[in-house]
């Protein structure tokens, strides 16, 4: 039970030291993806390699006094680096290694006692083929500022202990001996932007629940990261659970809410079972519950999970979700922050927002506002996704351009491709071409182009994406998704999505470029809630963009990436056709000619695609292609 | 002074609730599906938007009236995104406008046509769902269902039921009773008010004109005609006539001229009504047993009680409502009189009321065999009758109603509205109880549109407490309240349609139906000034009545034909949970999880029998299943033991249950030895 | 079907129970006791349903407006094995579709079903299970397999079935 801030900084310093006096630190990544990759068979194999060579070692992080000098080796939170996983770092040197496999763990052992890192192990550049030791050496780690995510992959998220020594709950501690109303002005002051998708100042929204008078008021934590594509969320959630309690202790303090709710996607069973471990953990320590580090304030989280809508990651739908009816959106005004879960004033915060809280309470104002951009400042999380060499999850300042994250950071496009182009903001947002890869990401830069920066799902495309075919990707998933209340959003969407599926079945015509603007415009315009507004994004930001390529789905009837089914085209490979003319005899519309003998050749025009030829012929040489 | 300025205007307000009041006040009608003044804000039609000068487009029938505003309510923009609504809203329903029941008051077919859609760039509607013409009150058309979500709020907050709600998801959303059960099957009350409020065809009042014109075409049979009390007041209205206004001595007139035989007032009855309920009310009070005593002449208020609170069935009034009353005395009597048999004789009754068609059909009102009322015609319907004939109704002469049965006091005719009921029955009980004439006839206390009105009344000394609600969601409320012990009355009024029957779903649909309702009521209330007589016990026919047939109120001969009784209804039809698959079963146990019995512990109940019959290694034997109400409510918990019943089975008679089991699987056994 | 151990398996009803009283008789206890029921039974059986309306005293529509409207929730029962074949961006862009149609494919599913005569497979898309850097991933019952593609997930299936048959 720790009963004051003094206690609490004390309890740092203990631990901190006990940290240093360790031999090595182990943290083997146990995020979703490489626990997918087998990591958590990994981190059994150095467990018993450790043994094996007679190395003390401990589950937990050990204050100073018990500190043996030994080795921890823990699961920690996700590293990032997905592509390369599983992934094992060695504190506190900070050596990496990649794509770690069980018999690896007797050498990794060895290492670290001979001070050799295995090469064998160590990233390797694919272009530069130059090897690095260290993480923060490595390009993906580099360029990246770590703030919401700087605990994930470096602590054993269930170790309460190893929060603390990396300074946890002094954000809160800083906060608790401050008025309520400095927090709220410290957090408006730092232009703390809502990291969810819709980047309203957190601290405005503070501010309005704060001046309302209730006897209850909450605090939600949206953790309903529903944007396929995304998972900055869930990685914070399951790497570093604390982070997030203590956001929330903080906002629950700034407006007067002593209950608050931590809403999780039910897709995301390890996040739900790290966040109750860390709740009653706070608990049983005296950061939660009554009269927190002898403050006299009191605060109790609890976690709901949610059943698999998207749409409740909409504020007045969550509130909905909670109070156990269907998550359909409510009518705004009233606004949360004055009326909403069981009518009281209640804080939706993201989680990626309530991660940043902290450490503007314990670094300060000025520093957050040290990075980032004046009306973006701090970092921001991005999940680098499709078809780019270093997929995984990223933090970076606001601001770096868009040529920096997939080059720089993300290595590129995969397979020596073409760039075409990146969605960002899944299912809301917008995207990205060639001409905008010196965009600076940062809301309102993005805003301006009809994108938006979202929750941060960036998606990578190259030239063997149909970018017709990922509007109705993502028109489909919101169709999905809605929740049917209001007209424009159930039926626009649907229909916006019958259309692109005609388009991409070849059956489109040229005026449904025009009516799924026209649609388009009404549903974003006049929908209910920001699912329906933000629903005709990718469609109407690809038509702006990629004119092009829809007309030539629409008129031309082609795909030109060669991915449309209702549109391939096919060809003759003339190193195998023998020239039996089979083909030619059986095509309907005469559309394939040549000399016996020679190679013979389909007129794409006159094609119908109906496929006769590619049966008819013995030798497999009537192929489909772009 | 708050101001707002609404397209360029400068248009002052103070209580409006909301923008979309404050622009319709302000005379231009914004358009809506899913508005309802007397419901929860909805919001999702979407056509009320309106352009807030820096808020952009918002919905404004949930936009707070503020000093202050600039608003645009018909921008090139809006104009778009309405017609584009209208032609989504289109694009997924049943466009077959000309065989509609609501075409001509399709609030989708107005839209549509006053914002110009003419070409719907969709295609059709690809689901085709099955219509539930199952209940007796109402039809369903799911391919009409525009999902305003208007029938459902009606359900659930002004009769406390819910019905009907959402289900799915996205574009494959419906609304519909509970696991797409038909209407018959679930916890309807056959009140109506969701078709009243329904913009489309999707619920409407089941049409039964045919088997009326089918009787009034057989020459064999003579046609007996009642008409309701709030049905003279509103029929006018669907021929352009103001509503409240008394079309009675033409109503007459028309039904003549159509073919019907006899024309009653439904009012005789309620008289009739009036002469035994408040015989049986007085006798309670001086007895002080079953009190208070509810009405029960609202047959969708006598289903609620039958579903969720059976435990005050006794203090239903045993009367039957005017309308049954009327078909019984026309069956058993009135046959008699004219000289025929009773199955030559229909008995149509004119009603505002879409339950009182379930009424009709229930079966302790029958007699010989056969209903007491053959066909109840809403006023919609009878409108339609009319139009049919194209009998120039507005114009007509009027002509007086028969004897002796059209004969009624002002105390019948104010049945038809809230309060009326308790208001006849007042000036009965007055004079009785005083024992001396009555002057003052009007019970102002007892009258008003208030959700619950509660009046005392002193007669000579004795105090009596009246209460008067409509609306199921408030009577609901004040049973709590009463059941609780925070409130006591001796008499309490429940009328589940808003106003009362003038409400009723079966009234003509009206724009504006608080106003009508509300005209209509008065309308009532004035025919009563304009009759001779005020009070029940003084109408002649009705005396006339009781010396020929049934001597006097609460005789033998009027608890046969004019009393009834009532027992607990399920809520809904579905399977028996089975608790283990015994194919080879001999018995076949049912413990009643209703919630009645689930709250007078009926599920430990379960548990330990469950576990009692694995011990006693009879489970091959026994089928033990958990019942969702076998309709002994009052008497749970309940069990079934094939079809032998045990009541009030308490956690201590369980060894009794497992006797009985046992006996009964010896008997199998013995009778399979044969 | 055996018959079921009366003296101590629990019912369904009792279940619920249980459930009501860990998460409290309130509406907002709904959805909790929902997904524990779904879990426990893999799928929401109706009698179920009504009981946990008797319970919570809601109207049986508004509980059955809940089941059908989140994805967690099934009223039709679920094969023994739950494949899950994420569809987010990151996995369509990485070819999920061709790898969801191997899987049908493998276990004989036609007409638009989800789930095979035999109760063994349910097979479904989702929309993102957040494992986006090992795209495309599929789960079965719950265990996650990144990296798909129609031979891999087609060689598991047949693992699967191999270890069926030495039960």
């Amino acid at each position: 039970m720790i009963q004051s801030p003094a206690e609490l900084q004390n309890l740092r310093d203990r631990y901190a030291k006990g940290m240093a006096q360790q031999k090595a630190g182990i943290l083997v990544c146990a995020g979703t993806g490489c626990v997918a990759s087998g990591s958590l068979e990994v981190h059994a194999a150095l467990e018993h390699a450790l043994k094996e060579q007679g190395l003390h070692t401990s589950v937990q992080l050990l204050l100073e006094e018990e500190s043996t000098g030994g080795v921890t080796a823990v699961k920690s939170g996700c590293h990032g680096f997905c592509e390369m996983g599983p992934l094992v770092r060695i504190d506190p040197e900070g050596v990496l290694y990649t794509k770690v496999k069980p018999v690896d763990a007797a050498d990794i052992v060895a290492a670290l006692d001979n001070g050799e890192p295995v090469e064998r192990l160590l990233y390797r550049h694919p272009a530069t083929q130059q090897v690095f030791v260290k993480e923060s050496d490595i390009p993906f780690y580099k360029h990246q500022t770590r703030v919401a995510l700087a605990n994930c992959g470096h602590i054993d998220p269930n170790d309460i202990g190893a929060y603390i020594a990396k300074d946890g709950y002094q954000g809160a501690a800083n906060a608790l001996s401050m008025p309520p109303q400095d927090v709220v002005d410290n957090v408006l002051e730092a232009n703390l932007r809502g990291r969810g998708g819709g980047g309203f100042p957190a601290g405005r929204k503070w501010s309005i629940a704060a001046s309302v008078d209730a006897d209850q008021k909450y605090i939600i934590c949206n953790g309903d990261e529903g944007d396929p594509g995304a998972f900055m969320d869930r990685s914070v959630m399951e790497g570093d659970p604390h982070r997030i309690i203590e956001g929330m202790l903080i906002a629950g303090y700034a407006i007067g809410a002593s209950q608050g709710y931590i809403y999780v996607r039910a897709e995301y069973p390890l996040a739900v079972e790290r966040l109750r471990q860390a709740l009653s953990d706070a608990e049983a320590w005296g950061l939660l519950g009554d009269n927190i580090l002898g403050t006299g304030f009191s605060f109790a989280l609890h976690v709901k999970e949610g059943a698999g809508a998207f749409v409740c990651g909409e504020e007045s739908a969550l509130i909905a979700s909670i109070e156990g009816e269907r998550g359909m959106p409510r009518p705004k005004p009233p606004f949360p922050a004055v009326a909403g879960l069981w009518n009281k004033p209640t804080i939706i915060n993201n989680v990626e927002t309530l991660a940043n809280v902290p450490d503007i309470l314990r670094r300060g104002v000025d520093w957050f506002k040290n990075s980032g951009t004046p009306s973006s400042p701090g970092t921001k999380t991005f999940a680098l996704t499709g078809e780019v060499a270093n997929t995984g999850l990223i933090e970076v300042p606001m601001g770096l351009t868009v040529r920096d994250v997939v080059y720089t950071i993300g290595g590129g496009i995969r397979k020596q491709m073409a760039f075409k182009a990146v969605q960002i903001g899944g299912p809301s947002g917008g995207c990205l071409t060639e001409e905008h890869l010196d965009l600076p990401l940062d809301y309102d830069s993005l805003q301006q182009v009809g994108a938006m920066i979202g929750s941060g799902g960036l998606v990578v495309m190259n030239e063997e994406t149909c970018i017709v075919e990922v509007a109705r990707f993502f028109m489909e998933f919101t169709q999905n998704e809605s929740c049917g209340k209001c007209v424009l959003c159930r039926e626009g969407t649907r229909r916006m999505k019958e259309i692109l599926q005609r388009i991409v079945d070849g059956q489109g015509a040229e005026s449904d470029l025009g009516l799924l603007e026209e649609v388009g415009e009404s549903v974003q315009a006049g929908s209910l809630c920001g699912l329906g507004k933000t629903a005709p994004n990718p469609v109407l930001t690809t038509l702006q963009y990629f004119e092009e390529e829809y007309l030539a789905h629409v008129r031309d009837k082609r795909c030109p990436a060669g991915v449309c089914p209702g549109l391939k085209t096919f060809a003759i490979a003339a190193e195998d056709c023998v020239g039996c003319s089979k083909c030619a005899r059986v095509c309907p519309v005469d559309a394939i000619s040549g000399k016996v003998k020679e190679p013979f050749v389909i007129d794409r025009e006159a094609c119908i695609k109906c496929g006769a030829c590619v049966d008819a012929c013995k030798f497999g040489a009537v192929v489909e292609v772009a | 002074m708050n101001t707002m300025i609404i397209d360029g205007r400068r248009i002052s307000f103070e209580q409006e609730a909301n923008v979309l009041q404050v622009i319709r006040g302000a005379g231009i009608d914004l358009p809506t599906f899913c508005y309802h003044s007397e419901l929860s804000v909805y919001g999702a039609c979407r056509m009320c938007i309106v352009d807030v000068a820096g808020r952009g487009i918002q919905a404004a029938c949930h936009t707070p009236a503020e000093d202050g505003l600039e608003i645009k309510t018909n921008t090139a923009k809006l104009r778009r995104i309405r017609k584009m609504a209208l032609e989504l809203l289109l694009a997924n329903h049943d466009r077959d406008c000309t065989t509609c029941d609501r075409s001509g008051s399709c609030k989708l077919q107005d839209l549509a046509q006053r914002f110009g859609v003419r070409d719907i760039r969709f295609g059709q509607r690809d689901v085709k769902a099955p219509i539930d013409a199952s209940s007796a009150a109402l039809v369903r058309d799911p391919n009409k269902c525009i999902l305003c979500g208007d029938c459902v709020r009606i359900c659930r907050e002004v009769q406390g039921i819910g019905v009907l709600d959402f289900s799915h998801r996205g574009s494959k959303m419906t609304v519909s009773p509970a696991f797409n059960k038909e209407l018959h099957d679930v916890e309807c009350v056959n009140c109506g008010q969701c078709a009243a409020v329904c913009p489309t065809g999707a619920l409407t009042v089941k049409n039964e004109i045919a088997r009326a014109w089918q009787a009034i075409h057989d020459e064999s049979i003579t046609v007996v005609v009642q008409i309701a009390p709030a049905v003279r007041v509103s029929l006018g209205e669907s021929f352009g006539l103001e509503s409240g206004k008394s079309v009675m001595g033409q109503l007459s007139t028309a039904l003549k001229q159509m073919g019907v035989d006899k024309v009653f007032d439904t009012s005789f009855a309620a008289d009739l009504t009036v002469m035994e309920e408040s015989s049986e009310f007085l006798q309670r009070f001086q007895s002080g047993t079953d009190l208070p005593q509810f009405t029960s002449c609202c047959p969708a208020w006598v289903k609620f009680v039958e579903q969720y609170h059976p435990d005050i069935l006794g203090n239903l009034s045993s009367c039957r409502s005017p309308q049954q009353m009327f078909g019984s005395l026309a069956k058993r009597y009135y046959a008699q009189e004219l000289g025929i048999p009773a199955e030559k004789l229909f008995v149509m009754s004119i009603m505002p009321c879409t339950a009182k068609k379930f009424e009709a059909g229930r079966e302790e009102f029958q007699t010989e065999g056969r209903p007491d009322v053959d066909v109840v015609i809403t006023t919609q319907e009878l409108g339609r009758m009319i139009e049919e004939t194209g009998i120039d109704f507005a114009h007509l002469e009027p002509t007086s109603l028969d004897m002796p049965f059209g004969f009624a006091t002002g105390a019948g005719v104010i049945f038809g509205v809230t309060g009326g009921v308790s208001e006849a029955v007042l000036r009965f009980a007055h004079e009785t109880v005083t024992g001396q004439e009555l002057e003052h006839v009007v019970f102002q206390e007892v009258r008003g549109y208030e959700g619950v009105k509660k009046a005392s009344f002193d007669m000579a000394g004795t105090t009596v407490r009246i209460a008067v609600v409509h609306g199921l969601a408030h009577a609901a409320e004040l049973l709590k309240a009463v059941k609780a012990g925070k409130e006591a009355f001796d008499f309490i009024e429940v009328m589940a349609c808003p106003g009362g029957c003038v409400g009723g779903a079966g009234q003509p649909i009206s724009a504006q139906m608080t106003a009508s309702n509300q005209n209509r009521g008065s309308g009532l209330y004035k025919e009563d000034q304009l009759l001779q007589m005020h009070k029940a016990q003084q109408n002649p026919m009705v005396n006339s009545f009781y010396q020929k047939w049934i001597e006097e109120p609460g005789s033998e001969a009027a608890h046969l034909s004019l009393h009834t009784r009532y027992g607990s209804r399920k809520r809904i039809q579905g399977e028996a949970y089975e608790l283990s698959q015994q194919p080879e079963a001999s018995v076949d146990v049912q413990v009643c999880v209703g919630t009645s019995c689930y709250l007078k512990g009926s599920v430990e109940l379960l548990k330990n029998l469950k576990y009692q019959v694995g011990k006693d290694e009879i489970d091959e034997q026994v089928k033990l299943r958990a019942a969702f109400c076998c309709q002994q409510c009052a008497e749970g918990p309940m069990v079934l033991v094939d079809d032998t019943v045990m009541n009030r089975v308490g956690a201590d008679r369980l060894p009794e249950v497992m006797h009985e089991i046992k006996d009964k699987i010896a008997k199998q056994r013995q009778m399979l030895r044969r | 079907m055996a018959s079921v151990d009366l003296q101590n398996e629990q019912s369904g009803i009792e279940f619920v129970e249980q459930s009501v009283q860990k998460w409290g008789r309130s509406p907002s206890a709904l959805i909790p006791i929902l997904q524990d029921i779904q879990q426990q039974y893999r799928y929401l059986p109706e009698q179920l349903l009504t009981h946990a309306a008797t319970a919570l005293e809601l109207p049986p529509a508004s509980v059955y407006g809940v089941a059908t409207f989140y994805a967690q929730f099934s009223l039709d029962p679920k094969g023994k094995y739950l494949i899950k074949v994420c569809d987010g961006t990151a996995c369509h862009v990485r070819k999920s579709m061709p790898v969801y149609e191997a899987i049908r494919k493998r276990v004989r599913l036609v007409d638009g079903k989800s789930t095979t005569e035999d109760m063994q497979y349910t097979v479904e898309t989702v929309s993102c299970l957040g494992a986006c850097g090992l795209a495309p991933v599929v789960t079965i019952n719950d265990k996650v397999y990144g990296q798909m593609t129609p031979d891999a997930i087609t060689a598991i299936i047949d693992m699967l079935e191999q270890q069926e048959g030495e039960v």
